[in-house]
């Protein structure tokens, strides 16, 4: 998505769809009220989701136009549409710890304040590519907001309760397509395992505790809120597994990448994408329309 | 495309002028329980599947429906539509047709 399609002010969102803006109030109004504030720990918590979110819909608007048919361009445009709501309630939440807006921390903050990790800022490459970026985050995602929704932050499980029902299209999404260029032609098929090979090194990452763990257990601020990320690991690795070996797929035995993102430490890509992302709301500070 | 022949998918996809296009489909929708699902549009799939999955992201995104059906267009046999006069203005000429020319009986008040 270009700058230009992003709302600055909430009032700019006219796009988005009516459903989405009524559950959007119905999260802003839920129990916590409009005014609950996040402790720091839950704030950065909320913040590596947000971001996480934020950077796939900016990776994920850009197929708009450049899809296989049309029809593909509205189902990743949805998509990213969907993340874009997730990270614009996560990061209005993890503002309010800091006295920022949505729009304060997706424009205004430089490529080391980002906590996404490195998987989402991989580039779009070929569809298979981004089919099997989808694959690996949305079922990752599904598993990990289907924790959330049993978090005691009120903010937090109303999120994640809306979200997970997004997610779980988006995880079917990028099933059904693993599944065609999997077993489609020879062509897709290695195409896929290419995809593979690149991304399956970022998978470590998602699952990495230390963000969120102190001497080996949830960091007592996060106690009951968050999940511990490793513990998602087993039905990520279950069920991707079932969905590759339907598509005739192996997940490689390959090396993993280094990680860092949710201390700020990305890969080449980020700075980019920030760039674009970004240039309208520096250049002209407060821009609505 | 040697696997497209062992593809668990049934792939309707065509060669056209060297590009592989995908079929068409026609999309109704029934809105709520007890209605009739209704024509909404018509998208592209290669295969059935994945059609009901396009028509939600086309036509449904704001809970318009509760049920999807997807048929491929070319199943579909329609109407010449430029026999349009022979099937369509029957009724016009024919007033035979219609019970117009009873009198109606005095007591009947709301006829």
């Amino acid at each position: 998505m270009s700058v230009t399609d992003k709302p600055v002010t909430d009032k700019a969102v006219t796009h988005k769809p009516v459903t989405d803006q009524v559950e959007n109030q119905a999260v802003a109004n839920s129990s916590t009220g409009q005014t609950a504030v996040p402790s720091t720990a839950v704030a950065e918590y909320a913040l590596g989701l947000g971001d996480d979110a934020l950077i796939l819909a900016q990776q994920l608007g850009q197929w708009i136009s450049r899809a296989p048919e049309l029809e593909e361009d509205v189902a990743l445009a949805n998509i990213a549409l969907d993340l874009l709501g997730h990270a614009r309630q996560l990061l209005s939440y993890a503002g309010r710890a800091w006295d920022k807006s949505e729009d304060d921390l997706a424009y205004f903050r430089d490529e080391p304040e980002f906590r996404s990790v490195h998987l989402v800022e991989q580039p779009n490459g070929d569809f298979a590519h981004t089919i099997v970026r989808q694959l690996i985050f949305s079922s990752y995602q599904f598993e990990l907001y289907s924790e959330l929704v049993k978090s005691t932050d009120p903010m937090i499980q109303a999120i994640a309760a809306k979200a997970v029902k997004e997610v779980d299209y988006h995880r079917d999404h990028a099933v059904q397509w693993t599944l065609r260029l999997g077993i489609g032609t020879d062509q897709s098929h290695a195409r896929m395992a290419t995809a593979l090979i690149d991304l399956w090194p970022y998978v470590d990452e998602l699952f990495h505790d230390h963000a969120v763990t102190k001497d080996g257990k949830l960091k007592s601020e996060l106690s009951g809120i968050a999940v511990v990320p490793s513990t998602l690991r087993a039905r990520f690795d279950s069920r991707t597994a079932e969905v590759l070996e339907r598509a005739e797929l192996t997940a490689p035995a390959t090396f993993i990448a280094r990680g860092g993102g949710r201390r700020g430490v990305h890969s080449e890509y980020l700075g980019p994408l920030l760039a674009e992302m970004q240039v309208l709301a520096r250049q002209h500070p407060g821009a609505s329309w | 495309m040697a696997k497209a022949e062992n593809s668990k998918f049934e792939n309707r996809a065509t060669e056209a002028a060297g590009h592989e296009t995908w079929p068409l489909w026609e999309v109704f929708i029934r809105s709520a329980r007890g209605l009739s699902h209704v024509h909404a549009g018509s998208l592209h799939a290669p295969d059935a599947t994945m059609a009901v999955r396009n028509a939600r992201d086309l036509y449904t995104r704001r809970m318009e429906g509760v049920s999807v059906w997807v048929v491929p267009s070319a199943e579909v046999t329609a109407s010449d539509p430029d026999a349009k006069g022979a099937y369509f203005e029957s009724a016009q000429g024919k007033e035979y047709r219609h019970a117009s020319y009873y009198t109606k009986s005095e007591g009947v008040k709301h006829l």
